[in-house]
């Protein structure tokens, strides 16, 4: 099926997000979306799958004009989509996931589950998957979850298929098969609509590519065009792609964590005895796929944990059992992973933002009363050094954008004088333009002797920072290994196998780092 | 460049996962034992290959948490039983009688010497809570059943040692149980719809007293109890509607319209009692009753029978919404889709599910049933409409619904429990018990604080009960 968008139009009170955007799709071919967070694909994307309602512009299938006034209708008309949280309930079997909305029944108004069964099996076969309709979806690996998405797509006989940032979630091989799954999918003449901001990905298996800056069409690729043409029309200049950083020197280890494990309230141990050092002078970055214990990790050595066995101690000092606010005096600084939950306070300003975490000492307080001369000349100072854009630092933090937001919590951080920085997520969807900054930081940290953690799912991001890597699965350390690690080793123990042979690739290899 | 692997953190999840399983581009790492190996093209793999096992599932180890509660409540109720049924026991014979006088089949009477009732019953609850403490002690849980005869115990015991010398009626006991429970039931069905499709109903107090307000009035003024049934399903409609518009339309937080809503029925249906109803009781406020129908055969069996199926037909339409509600949810369309929109509205609307409607129609539905809860009141047990006659009994059917946790049979054993509380403070206060009968009146409401604080701790709803659908 052939779907046309012509001039879709989506404004957000004052904020445009799709300006009249043209998009094409061809019958069988994979046409990827590529963009920056934030530049309007998932907008565009609910426009054409009836969850938002355009301003201006039509949808066309088949050269026929539709009006989707919900996601029932473009799924009527044959759209489906890959959602990147994936829309499945977690305590419905894969059955009952794939036949809601769409239920066959049996005399007396029953459920035919049989019927939704048999056509789960009947479509993984077609496709080899290996699925059982009875699973409940919660227990299945996140992988396999996206193929239940697909299933569910595809069982409503969808003739277009949207995958929205279907990567984000997978580790290196799962991608790699959700690739082979797309190529298939397209050789059986589904058209393929692929949005991502990963270069890497787009030019592996796209036929064509169409780029997206700022809610607008800034044009069209062939999947033969190199990373630096494609990262300079997403981002709108040329960028640098990787990382530039000397050797690190490390120096005497300051962080050490024994048999640290965290236990949560169901009793699972999301931190399974983990032990690691980290030296002054060096980053260690660590890896896995989302919600395998590294947000737990980072959350015990700040404070934040309640059960927390084993032993944490940063220069000789332990850390376990302390309040928040000690591990702070003791010179941790922490960028936490969602800025705007943990990171920031998004009614209160930039100013006020930058003296959360000090506001029981000179010179912020004294006498119990704010120092508001020194916190805004303070604060001045800061968003100068740390390139905070925005109008003034009596500007909500809620109003800024992702990067800005993350250089205020990056500025209040890194303003303090440091023993540990430890760093979860710390370039999650921001621009391009951000992340260079925030990297450079990272490394400049790194330089002035603090031992660095960085958390992060991104491998690109873990092998652009790191000079150790410790990639965690189920909780545990699978192994800590150089930071010049190969993708395949990383992607392997990313899934908890422990490779025979570490293979290492040189620095100049690593490519696409920022994106 | 190339290092060995230092995995000093690397444990059992690792280890016992090594081995198995073949993944795609694993074959390129066969001949790595050069330093430094090109990434490797994925697009050269030709075919999808499955994982023999889950790659990034949440298959996390677990710790047993020791939980020392139940042990410890044992232990307590044990000390109670002591001291009750031992240090303060009665002489004389308690009597249990289990058939009517009118009965079929007559069941002989049971007669236990008190005293020598309670020191077995004391000393089989010290040894049941051993038996706990020992198997917490070796990290395992008390199971459901231990604590079950823990309880049926101790029932046994309190009522032996209440009724010494005294004669306890079983069946009337149980009869009452349903009766008493026939309302909750109602309310905890309407709260489990409600709550199943994301819509707290604390309004079910309201509703409930809505209903009996309608069904007295409307029943006296056509003469028929079955149009006062209507008339109290419409009022709860009614009431839900309102809750459902600014809760589901509105966004307005659901627990704060549900007490609104409680206090304006109160104070509407006390404004109307005192102004129109008490002044023109005969007119307004004398319902006709419904008389109860036996159900042949099935009304003698002994115990069962008087207590089941000698009802009023609203007994029987509970029976039916209860085994409605229960197949509904879990074996039709229409329940497989109220359960979607109240666990995960976004994923229900990306099916075509219009969320809102489907919230809004059925807590109109719950309104509906527990409207019928309402006419028990005023059509079965007391002829006339009073100010608050539900007394707080809304309350006690949303507490069944948590204890329940959300499954239509299980609040329905909830509701049957407070039922049972509260009918056993009227008996014994009728046979006379030793206990202050003020204490005896906090009897279900203290056995509701414990049932939902103890027994079920830590129990999850509906994911996103509460929380309003809002499409940007």
């Amino acid at each position: 099926m052939k779907l046309e968008l012509r001039g879709i139009t989506k404004r957000f009170g004052s904020l445009t997000a799709n300006d009249h955007i043209d998009l094409v799709v061809r019958p069988g071919e994979i046409h990827a979306l590529l963009g920056e967070n934030g530049a309007g694909k998932s907008t565009l994307m609910n426009v054409l799958y009836g969850l938002y309602q355009a301003d201006e512009g039509e949808i066309l299938l088949d050269e026929k004009a539709q009006h989707f006034a919900g996601p029932g209708d473009a799924m009527a008309a044959g759209i489906g989509m890959v959602h990147q949280h994936f829309m499945l309930i977690p305590v419905f079997t894969v059955a009952e996931n794939v036949m809601l909305g769409n239920e066959q029944t049996k005399a007396g108004g029953r459920l035919d589950l049989a019927a939704a069964r048999a056509r789960v099996r009947e479509i993984s076969a077609r496709f080899g998957f290996d699925l059982d309709p009875d699973a409940l979806v919660d227990d299945l690996p996140v992988g396999v979850q996206q193929r239940v998405e697909i299933i569910k797509a595809l069982s409503r006989d969808a003739k277009v298929l949207v995958f929205d940032e279907p990567t984000a979630v997978l580790t290196p091989q799962e991608t790699d098969e959700l690739m082979v799954i797309m190529g298939q999918l397209r050789d059986a003449g589904t058209s393929i609509v692929f949005i991502t901001h990963k270069l890497r990905e787009v030019r592996e298996i796209a036929d064509r590519i169409t780029i997206i800056r700022l809610g607008r069409v800034v044009g069209e690729a062939a999947p033969t065009a190199s990373n630096a043409e494609l990262a300079s029309l997403m981002v709108g200049r040329s960028v640098e792609l990787t990382v530039h950083k000397e050797l690190a020197k490390p120096g005497d280890e300051a962080l050490v964590v024994r048999d640290l494990s965290v236990i949560d309230a169901l009793g699972q141990l999301v931190v399974n005895n983990v032990s690691f050092e980290v030296r002054r002078g060096e980053v260690l970055a660590i890896a896995g796929v989302q919600g395998n214990g590294q947000t737990e990790l980072s959350e015990a050595i700040i404070g934040l944990q309640e059960k927390v066995l084993g032993s944490i101690t940063l220069d000789g000092q332990s850390l376990v059992g302390m309040s928040v606010s000690r591990v702070l005096e003791a010179g941790v600084g922490f960028v936490p992973e969602d800025r705007n939950h943990d990171g920031l306070v998004g009614e209160f300003t930039i100013a006020e933002n930058l003296m959360l975490d000090r506001s029981n000492t000179a010179p912020f307080v004294k006498r119990g009363t704010l120092q508001l001369a020194y916190l805004n000349q303070f604060a001045e100072e800061k968003t100068r050094e740390f390139d905070v854009r925005s109008q003034g630092i009596q500007t909500p933090v809620g109003r800024l954008s992702g990067g800005n937001q993350q250089k205020v919590v990056l500025a209040r951080e890194l303003s303090r004088d440091l023993r540990l920085f430890v760093a979860a997520q710390p370039t999650r969807g921001i621009d391009v333009g951000s992340i260079e900054f925030v990297h450079k930081r990272i490394v400049e940290t790194r330089d002035a002797g603090v031992p660095v953690i960085v958390v992060s799912t991104e491998l690109d991001e873990v092998t652009a920072l790191a000079d150790r890597i410790a990639v965690m699965y189920r909780g545990s350390i699978v192994g800590i290994v150089p930071g010049n690690t190969s993708r395949d080793v990383l992607g392997l123990m990313m899934a908890g196998e422990v490779p025979d042979v570490i293979t290492t690739v040189r620095a100049d290899q690593i490519e696409g780092a920022l994106l | 460049m190339s290092s060995q692997l230092s995995g000093p953190g690397s444990t059992a999840g690792a280890t016992d996962l090594a081995g198995d399983g073949n993944l795609a581009g694993a074959g390129n790492l066969a001949g790595a034992g050069n330093l430094a190996v090109e990434v490797s093209d994925p697009a050269t793999v030709s075919s999808a290959t499955q994982h023999d096992r889950p790659d990034s599932s949440n298959g996390l180890a677990r710790t047993i948490v020791k939980s020392w509660k139940a042990p410890i409540a044992f232990g307590i109720f044990t000390l109670i039983a002591l001291v009750l049924f031992i240090v303060l026991g009665r002489d004389g014979i308690s009597t249990f009688q289990l058939s009517n006088s009118n009965d079929l089949i007559q069941l002989p009477v049971v007669e236990t010497p008190t005293r020598l009732a309670g020191v077995i019953t004391t000393i089989l609850l010290a040894a049941i809570t051993v038996l706990a403490w020992l198997r917490v002690r070796a990290n395992r849980r008390v199971p459901l059943w231990l604590t079950s005869i823990f309880g049926v115990l101790f029932l046994f015991g309190f009522l032996a040692w209440a009724a010494a010398g005294q004669t306890l009626p079983v069946p009337g006991l149980l009869v009452g149980t349903v009766s008493l429970s026939v309302p909750l039931i109602f309310g905890a069905m309407g709260g489990v719809i409600s709550e199943r499709v994301g819509v707290v109903n604390v309004a079910i107090e309201g509703q409930l007293l809505a209903g009996a307000f309608a069904s007295a009035v409307v029943a006296t003024i056509t003469g028929s109890p079955y149009v006062g049934l209507i008339a109290a399903m419409v009022a709860g409609m009614l009431v839900s509607f309102v809750l459902a518009a600014f809760a589901i339309k509105y966004f307005v937080d659901q627990v704060i319209v549900g007490v609104v809503l409680n206090v304006l029925v109160v104070g509407l249906t006390n404004f109307l009692y005192s102004q129109v109803l008490s002044k023109n009781a005969e007119l307004l406020n004398t319902p006709p009753r419904f008389d109860r129908i036996a159900i042949p055969v099935l009304s003698e069996i002994p115990i069962i029978g008087p207590t089941l199926f000698r009802q009023t037909i609203v007994v029987y339409l509970m029976y039916i919404a209860v085994a409605a509600v229960y197949f509904g949810l879990f074996h039709t369309k229409w329940g497989l889709r109220v359960r979607a929109v109240g666990e995960h509205p976004q994923a229900a609307d990306t099916v075509g599910i219009n969320v809102n409607s489907t919230r809004f129609r059925n807590v109109l539905l719950a309104g509906a049933i527990t409207g019928f809860g309402g006419a028990y009141f005023t059509l079965v047990s007391v002829p006339s409409f009073n100010r608050e006659m539900t007394a707080g009994l809304g309350y006690i059917a949303l507490a069944a619904v948590i204890f329940g946790q959300w499954d239509p049979i299980r609040a329905t054993l909830a509701a049957l429990l407070f039922g049972f509380a509260s009918n056993l403070q009227n008996v014994l206060g009728i046979i006379g018990s030793p206990v202050p009968s003020e204490f005896m009146l906090m009897l279900p409401y203290v056995l509701t604080i414990f049932a939902v604080a103890g027994l079920v701790g830590r129990s999850r709803g509906p994911a996103a009960s509460g929380r309003p659908y809002i499409k940007s």
